[in-house]
């Protein structure tokens, strides 16, 4: 709140009429805590270059190759094997000429060919298409489940705790990568979408956001608007949806951004395995499981998958990061000097 | 004043500024203060929230945030703090200057035994070591009236009452005698009762350590109880010191005269002799609202069962208000949240217009509950933040179906007229208003039905001084507009005595003593409720004196 004092009337002497003299005089626009944190993410710098990368990413993967019955713009598919030219070495060139590279280039292969010729830039953007498409319905389906369980669970306490958490337990003693190897590879054998596989990892990766939900409306629920709301006969529905849930969106949105990061990573352990997506269809975990042997020889098929997982990654986490601080500014905010090794004399120790 | 007296002084501060840097622009929380605690001496700090008079007392301690810049001089004894190392600082710290705290329960280590917690600063200062140290803490632990202190010393917080863990707080203060004490609202977090005694153990510390003590607090009634001087700041400036006398009963500033004026006051109490009881007014043509027999309130807390409220009656007419007054863990909350619904009924009857809540059916149930409002107590928690403020008032209304959007727009409108806030405020958020505020956009919530009956469940006690007169003045008020019966929670007599008609006084889960309020309150029978009513300061040195005495009497003859 902005401190108003000095613009103040000097000869108020009583602090209800004090408040509402400052009540009176606020005269900019009332934001929303939805609009505060918005405002506090764009301050964001990580988490604002961290979108950049991550919408680059999402529009080239789908727009160069095309997706469902929409062409795109790059003219080699994926499943096509064509003549190796130049051992497949990527033609890509970033380098200017005045640098001594050669030049700024595209070329005919721009990621290189693998060993039958096909294209491995079409072949790498289908893959993070299909990785960025998991991770968002992974996302999607283990936050909701999360969320509706975990605030099933905290909000009615006794025994609906005891069955759900305990459901939750029996998810999480076994094994992520076991569970969603299994699943995955039966969902994969009946349909062979990667839709099923991500509806399939998002039923089994509800399990740590369910349990922090759970804790946020367990303390939420004990403040006096829920009793409020409760008093003045709102429906149970009601109270969960409109006044709890709500209260915890933190929490889920944050979440929600790790899901997302924690399934592009799972899809792409479970492909590198031989569980996850089946060839002739491609992911990142595919195409490095694929020619894991190639690393010495022709290295690069092994380099962009594995990069552009990391940046997927590490942007989805910085995301998260920057949207927690955004929802909590208590946590960081302005990071203050720590009294550390390197810390040096505050203002408070001069005279 | 001259170079010599100030180095009687415990305490003292010199045109002391503070101000916090924030995101927007600065906050000068302290504006130029000067003040002086003699030893022996109880000056008196009194001001509402954001005055800054606990800031003063952190800048003393040197314990102020990083964005704090400090200008001026705080001395303890001739140690100008105010800019001082931190190591030298901490040197200071316990010998020099000590603090007591607010809220005793967190002001400890909760996984620490006393002794443990005792010692520490005895041996961190070179007092005393080992068994030394621990039969010093034993002493102390003697001085501030602990029973038993040789075998309570291995015990843990949690295994002492509040009071009990109070004194404790006191006995490490007073650990390494310091010259001064800065007692931050101790006794605000208490019973009346228990203020009492926490006061008396001050106040007779004090002379025997011969210490300054430097009392923060909001409560005027502790101020006239304690304090010899008295300092009142307002917006960060000191508007008025002088004699506690002085202050108190020949206010000279305009701010301090309001202040005063609106602390609630126990009209002539006689604790002494039990005056002949006047017959209650005719009540024959009374519209009972909300009736009560027997009623027993439970908790279940995992199997054992608790019994919290045991066989209460009582009555609520229309136009009338009922107040409910106890100390903490009486049951006197209890009783609210059964008529709210948020709690079973164990046995008994609980009926709103004729209607018994524990036989309705959830549908039913609803029904009744349209005409019931409730006030909490906690401003802060009590509106749901992410609504705006025309969402939170008309929520009954969305809740029940009532009136189109038009319609509610039209309502939220009256209500914020009736509690006296602009009508633009409808678009604002909770987290813009003042605590103040917020409690009256409570007040407009619990009336947009126009219920028959309002729950207040200690409605004011967690607003200033100034703002909870003008929040019971709205009630009394909308009261009479509205013409509601009331149940009204509250610790506070005083506050009951301005508002409500009838009053129960509760001791743990019982009701010790009904009836009309200028029976009870002002010719009690009952023992507990002497005690309650002597043992609650009156902002007036001169009777408060008076009240003590009969409340020691009182005590000593229980």
């Amino acid at each position: 709140m902005s401190n108003t004092n000095d613009k103040l009337p000097e000869n108020v002497t009583s602090l209800a009429e004090l408040e509402d003299a400052k009540l009176a005089r606020q005269a900019e626009d009332s934001k929303s805590q939805g609009r505060i944190v918005i405002g506090r993410f764009l301050k964001h710098k990580l988490a604002m270059t961290s979108s950049i990368i991550l919408v680059f990413i999402t529009v080239m993967a789908f727009s160069s190759v095309g997706w469902g019955v929409f062409p795109g713009w790059w003219d080699k598919s994926y499943l096509n094997a064509g003549s190796v030219i130049d051992g497949g070495k990527p033609t890509l060139s970033l380098v200017p000429t005045w640098l001594g590279g050669e030049g700024i280039r595209w070329g005919e292969n721009p990621f290189g060919q693998d060993s039958i010729g096909k294209d491995y830039f079409a072949l790498v953007m289908t893959g993070t298409q299909k990785s960025i498409i998991i991770g968002v319905v992974v996302g999607v389906v283990s936050t909701f489940l999360g969320a509706v369980i975990g605030a099933i669970a905290g909000y009615f306490r006794g025994w609906v705790d005891e069955v759900l958490m305990r459901i939750t337990d029996l998810f999480i003693v076994i094994p992520l990568l076991v569970l969603a190897a299994v699943l995955g590879q039966l969902a994969g054998a009946t349909s062979g979408s990667i839709i099923t596989l991500a509806l399939v990892l998002g039923l089994v990766t509800w399990t740590g956001l369910a349990r922090l939900v759970r804790g946020e409306i367990l303390s939420l629920r004990e403040r006096e608007y829920v009793a409020a709301a409760q008093a003045m006969g709102s429906k149970t529905s009601r109270v969960i949806f409109k006044h709890l849930l709500p209260n915890t969106i933190g929490v889920i949105v944050v979440n929600a951004t790790f899901a997302i990061a924690g399934a592009i990573l799972l899809e792409s352990a479970l492909s590198y395995l031989g569980f996850g997506v089946q060839p002739p269809e491609s992911s990142l975990g595919l195409l490095i499981s694929q020619y894991q042997n190639a690393f010495t020889s022709r290295p690069w098929l092994f380099w962009w998958p594995g990069m552009i997982i990391v940046a997927i990654a590490l942007s989805v986490n910085f995301l998260g990061d920057g949207l927690r601080d955004a929802f909590d500014p208590r946590h960081t905010g302005k990071r203050r000097r720590r009294a550390g090794l390197f810390a040096l004399p505050t203002r408070k120790e001069k005279p | 004043m001259s170079t010599e007296a100030t180095e009687d002084y415990a305490l003292s501060f010199n045109d002391l500024k503070v101000t916090f840097e924030t995101a927007g622009p600065d906050v000068h929380a302290v504006k130029g203060l000067s003040l002086a605690v003699r030893p022996g001496e109880v000056v008196a700090l009194v001001g509402e929230s954001g005055s800054g008079k606990s800031v003063t007392s952190t800048a003393a301690m040197g314990l102020l945030p990083e964005n704090a810049q400090v200008t001026g001089v705080a001395k303890i004894g001739n140690v100008n703090v105010v800019g001082l190392e931190a190591g030298k600082m901490r040197k200071m710290r316990a010998t020099d200057i000590a603090m007591v705290f607010q809220e005793p329960m967190t002001a400890l280590n909760p996984v620490l035994t006393i002794e443990r917690q005792l010692t520490e600063a005895l041996e961190l200062h070179d007092v005393a070591y080992g068994k030394e140290a621990t039969d010093r803490a034993i002493e102390l632990l003697t001085m501030v009236g602990i029973p038993d202190p040789a075998k309570r010393i291995r015990q843990y917080p949690h295994q002492f009452s509040g009071g009990q863990r109070q004194r404790i707080v006191i006995a490490m203060a007073i650990s390494c005698e310091p010259k001064v004490i800065i007692a931050d609202e101790p006794t605000t977090a208490l019973d009346v009762t228990v203020q009492a005694e926490i006061l008396d153990l001050l106040r007779e510390l004090k002379d025997r350590l011969n210490t300054g003590i430097l009392l923060i607090t909001h409560n005027m009634g502790v101020v006239a109880d304690m304090a010899d001087q008295v300092a009142v700041m307002f917006q960060g400036n000191l508007v008025e010191t002088g004699d506690v006398k002085q202050v108190l009963l020949h206010p000279q500033h305009e701010y301090t005269q309001r202040l005063l004026s609106s602390v609630p006051r126990l009209s002539r109490v006689s604790v002494e002799e039990p005056a002949p009881r006047s017959e209650p007014i005719a009540q024959a043509d009374r519209e009972l609202v909300l009736e009560a027999k027997d009623l027993i309130l439970e908790y279940d807390m995992r199997g054992t069962v608790f019994r919290a409220v045991e066989n209460v009656s009582f009555d609520v007419a229309k136009g009338e208000v009922l107040g409910i007054v106890g100390e903490s863990g009486s049951g006197k909350s209890t009783i609210a949240k059964a008529v709210l619904g948020l709690l079973p009924v164990a046995s008994g009857t609980l009926s709103v217009k004729g209607h018994n809540l524990p036989k309705l059916s959830p549908r039913q149930a609803r029904q009744v509950r349209k005409q019931i409002g409730v006030i909490f107590q906690d401003p802060a928690a009590s509106l749901n933040p992410r609504f705006p403020i025309g969402d939170c008032i008309t929520e009954p209304m969305v809740v029940h179906k009532v009136g189109s959007k038009t319609e509610r727009i039209k309502r939220a409108q009256e209500l914020l007229d009736a509690v006296k806030l602009p009508r633009n405020v409808i678009n604002r958020y909770p987290h813009e208003l003042s605590g103040g505020q917020r409690q009256r956009i409570c007040i407009a919530r619990a009336l947009t039905l126009n219920p028959e009956l309002l729950i207040a469940d200690e409605p004011t006690s967690a607003l200033d001084v100034s703002v909870q007169a003008l929040v019971l003045e709205m009630l009394q008020e909308l009261q009479r507009d509205f013409n509601f019966a009331c149940l009204f929670v509250s610790h506070d007599l005083a506050v009951v005595d301005m508002l409500a008609d009838s009053v129960v006084v509760m001791q743990n889960g019982k009701s010790v003593e009904q009836g009309r309020v200028d029976t009870v309150l002002h010719a009690p029978t009952h023992d507990y409720t002497r005690r309650l009513l002597a043992a609650a300061p009156v902002p007036d040195p001169i009777e408060q004196a008076v009240r003590r005495e009969a409340w020691r009497t009182l005590n000593s003859t229980k």
